[in-house]
């Protein structure tokens, strides 16, 4: 009987957020949509209901049937029989409920069978359904993949799988192979144009799939000829039921157990062309990363919300010494550091939503008609934000989640290492959140961008603008300061890079992140204006990111050029 | 095997005797209704699955649920529509008003006579009252045959059902001619959850009486563009009833006393695994009725 929807004050915080009604009237195109469907709203109150109605399905879905199936399918996991994945048989009910349910296809639009629910929406539901069990968010969470092919596919394509999507179809995005991995642009599968079918024959081996024998999938593949490197790649779209593709084997993993990792083996599986050729990886996989990014953003922060109970829960319960161990500084200090992670990776994840759903919708109107000058202004504008937000939202919500996991066994002591407490299950979870859909090492090779480009500090300083409660006024005097200290790093680090090539690299974790830890006080700051809920987290993620800053600014600050080569010096070691 | 059927789900609006807190009952003794949310009677959502089940398998297959109660059991209708009903009938007047199972089964069967479909399933009992008399009752004023404790519809042939029962020492399967009346265990399948699109399309759906009541809003103005989103609503005249059969008149049933029972432990005690502490225990749960 439990409801991560209605159990959760934060989520209903951030259906509150004023730019929705912005967000909302854009995908609904200002309710011209509801003569023709009859699933369109009538107006913002009318889809705002809709949504929250959606949502509560779903957090009851994710309450009563995945959450209670977690623990069952960890241990039993999935199985290859006759090079088929057979799921888990909690994972099989996950996906029949979901399925019932209809949270298939939920941005997708109407005339495609979809819900047309904005973007937040889908990352609300990703997000319960991560905290029920982060390995089903994989299988859930991949019907994002429609949304490539509904930006770039061809109407015909889109008539094809789209509804299949809406109808409950999974998804897998086939993209890297034992010799692929960070490194897409060596992606050797071969495709071959069949004259004959019109349809081009797949060839190879992909490895590490996700849901690799889901029932649609997107395949990068190499069409052109004689080429090596990422301009010889197309995608594809392939159809499970048109043979072809065997699963070899499915990975034995730390964590997310229940999500089939496969490696494939395609005999001439024949698939469609979406879009261009060539444009495969530049184009089309890098819009699908983003998405896939916000997606690990959102299963993060998931993660992150069942730690944050779990250990509050135990640290209730548990009493040593005479009282309850939350009465312990020691603990209560852990508790109150992880809910303002929580609530600060959130309040980031709801924001780079915003940022990626206005870019995108205009990028949608743009394809039915021309966009005003203004608004090309804004999508423009949107469109830089989501680039930047999105690999900072992926790096920090991942990296919590596996703060959070380490702390909620920490809480646990001695029993949470058994593995009687889900704490151990979501530490395993946790593990694979900073590594897959980029490292986050390569997250901060994207981001590094919008910190020497001035996206971050331009958006910083339009946050430091914005009006704040007298309660968060002091906060705001010190953001300012940490600001200026972010300046002096990114200024020391450009000059020095001009000396001594590599010294930018070197320093771009920490130029990032500090960016980060100012930008996610500021909207903690922000809320703590609306709701009195987030006064205590906007206060103690302030003394977080003030402690992180400094310790970034005295590691630039004191750190010359030679710095770079005493980090190369490792490789020199010998390997015995 | 037949490939169509009508079904006809009976649901209850009942108050949420599960959680109860401390004002659940009255100093009178009697539910407090207001303190406890309206909900859908349990195993009558293992009912509707059963139904929504065979429609599931067998096109043209229609389910419809059939309440009786205040306007406000209208809630119940549009939920079993958010999970794949295709509609609801709503039995609702004030000459109902007071009915023990005896009158509620003769209001039912009379408006089921009128609708007249071909299997009716029902919950084996509601939360609230635990008797498990109307379904049965029903089929007795129908003078169809039942089966009661059903836990699985097993196979549907041209002319029957073959049902699984789950009875107290085990389980039974049995054939049962249509028509005919299946009351549902709280074992059977859990009934699927609401549908978003369904959701989103049906959540005006709404009774005459609903609209009646705020005729202005867009919500009652989509009714009479949209005749999917009516509710039929019946009143007593609209089955034909014997009216001495109803309400109070028709309620035999007088209740005597109810009795508050309340919790009175005051200490516990400790028993250890030896032969003469179980035995112990055995004789006191015995000379109490708690077993045996």
């Amino acid at each position: 009987m439990a409801n991560f929807f209605l159990d959760n004050k934060d989520l209903q915080f951030q259906l509150g957020n004023p730019e929705l009604r912005k967000i909302v009237e854009l995908k609904e195109r200002n309710f011209t949509l509801k003569d023709r469907y009859e699933l369109a709203p009538q107006n913002f109150e009318d889809a705002m209901d809709n949504y929250r109605r959606v949502l509560e399905i779903a957090g009851e879905v994710c309450g009563d049937v995945i959450a209670p199936n977690a623990e069952g399918v960890d241990h039993e996991g999935p199985k290859v029989v006759n090079d088929r994945v057979v799921y888990a048989p909690g994972t099989a009910q996950n996906i029949e409920v979901v399925t019932k349910a209809g949270l298939g296809g939920m941005t997708l639009p109407y005339e495609y069978n979809g819900l047309n629910f904005p973007l937040f929406c889908f990352v609300m539901a990703n997000e319960m359904v991560a905290r029920a069990d982060a390995g089903f968010e994989n299988i859930w969470g991949l019907q994002d993949c429609a949304e490539t092919l509904n930006e770039f596919a061809s109407e015909e394509l889109k008539k094809m799988f789209l509804p299949m999507v809406s109808e409950g179809a999974t998804c897998a995005m086939d993209l890297t192979e034992p010799d692929a991995g960070s490194d897409l642009g060596a992606v050797m599968l071969k495709a071959t144009y069949d004259e004959k079918s019109d349809r081009w024959l797949l060839n190879g081996v992909k490895r590490f799939i996700t849901n690799g024998d889901g029932d649609i999938a997107l395949v990068l593949a190499r069409t052109e000829e004689g080429t090596t490197d990422a301009r010889g790649l197309s995608m594809l779209v392939y159809d499970k039921r048109d043979g072809g593709v065997k699963v070899r084997r499915i990975e034995n993993k730390l964590g997310i157990k229940g999500s089939p990792t496969c490696e494939l083996v395609f005999t001439n599986a024949p698939a469609r062309l979406v879009g261009d050729r060539k444009m495969g990886l530049i184009k089309y996989v890098m819009s699908l990363m983003n998405a896939a990014r916000l997606g690990i953003g959102a299963q993060s922060v998931g993660l992150c919300e069942a730690a944050y109970r779990e250990a509050l829960k135990y640290a209730n319960e548990r009493a040593q010494f005479g009282k309850p161990i939350i009465q312990f500084a020691a603990v209560s200090e852990m508790l109150s550091n992880m809910k303002a992670k929580l609530q600060g990776a959130r309040a980031l994840l709801y924001e780079t939503t915003r940022f990626v759903e206005i870019y995108k919708q205009y990028t949608h109107i743009s394809h039915e008609r021309s966009l005003e000058a203004q608004e090309r202004q804004e999508m423009k504008f949107y469109n830089r934000l989501a680039d930047g937000f999105t690999p900072l939202v992926k790096l920090f919500s991942s990296e919590y989640a596996n703060q959070l996991a380490y702390d909620a066994i920490q809480i646990h002591g001695g029993s949470g290492f058994m593995k009687d407490y889900p704490c151990e299950r979501l530490y395993r979870d946790a593990r694979i959140m900073n590594i897959y859909e980029g490292t986050s090492q390569l997250q901060v090779v994207a981001a590094i961008n919008s910190i020497t480009k001035g996206t971050f500090l331009e958006q910083i300083r339009v946050y430091e603008a914005a009006d704040y409660s007298e309660a968060m006024t002091p906060i705001k005097t010190r953001l300012v300061d940490l600001r200026i200290k972010l300046e002096e790093m990114i200024a020391r680090v450009e000059a020095l890079d001009k000396e001594k090539a590599g010294y930018k690299d070197f320093h771009a974790r920490r130029l990032v992140e500090t960016a980060g830890h100012i930008i996610i006080t500021y909207l903690l700051a922000r809320q703590a204006g609306v709701s009195d809920q987030y006064l205590d987290s906007a206060r103690i993620f302030c003394k977080l990111a003030e402690a992180k800053v400094t310790e970034a600014y005295t590691y630039v600050m004191r750190s010359g050029v030679e710095d770079v080569d005493l980090f190369k010096a490792v490789e020199k070691d010998e390997i015995c | 095997m037949k490939r169509q059927l009508k079904i006809v789900v009976l649901a209850k609006q009942v108050p949420d005797t599960r959680n109860v807190g401390k004002d659940a009952m009255t100093p009178e003794g009697t539910v407090n209704r207001a303190a406890l949310p309206a909900i859908f009677n349990p195993e009558d959502l293992n009912a509707l699955e059963a139904a929504l089940s065979l429609k599931d398998k067998m096109e043209d297959t229609t389910v419809h649920v059939l309440t009786m109660g205040p306007t406000r059991a209208a809630d119940i209708l549009r939920d079993a529509i958010f999970r794949g009903a295709d509609g609801g009938y709503l039995l609702t007047d004030r000459k109902f008003a007071g009915s023990d199972t005896l009158a509620t089964s003769y209001a039912l069967s009379c408006a089921l006579r009128k609708i007249n479909p071909d299997l009716i399933v029902a919950g084996r009992q509601a939360i609230d009252g635990d008797t498990a008399q109307v379904g049965p009752q029903v089929a007795e004023k129908l003078g169809w045959p039942q089966v009661t404790y059903a836990e699985e519809i097993v196979e549907v042939k041209e002319n029957s059902l073959v049902v699984k029962r789950r009875l107290e020492h085990g389980v039974e399967v049995v054939e049962c001619p249509f028509p005919m009346v299946v009351t549902v265990n709280g074992s059977a399948a859990e009934c699927r959850p609401r549908n978003a699109r369904r959701v989103m399309k049906f959540k005006n759906a709404m009774t005459p009486s609903e609209v009646a009541a705020a005729p202005e809003t867009d919500a009652a103005k989509m009714v009479s563009s949209r005749p999917y989103l009516q509710i039929v609503e019946w009143g007593a005249a609209d089955v034909n009833p014997d009216e001495n059969q109803l309400g109070l008149s028709g309620s035999p049933t007088k209740v005597k006393k109810i009795e508050n029972v309340v919790f009175q432990a005051k200490e516990s005690k400790r028993l250890t695994a030896d032969d003469r502490d179980i035995e112990e225990l055995m004789v006191e749960l015995i000379a109490s009725h708690t077993l045996g």
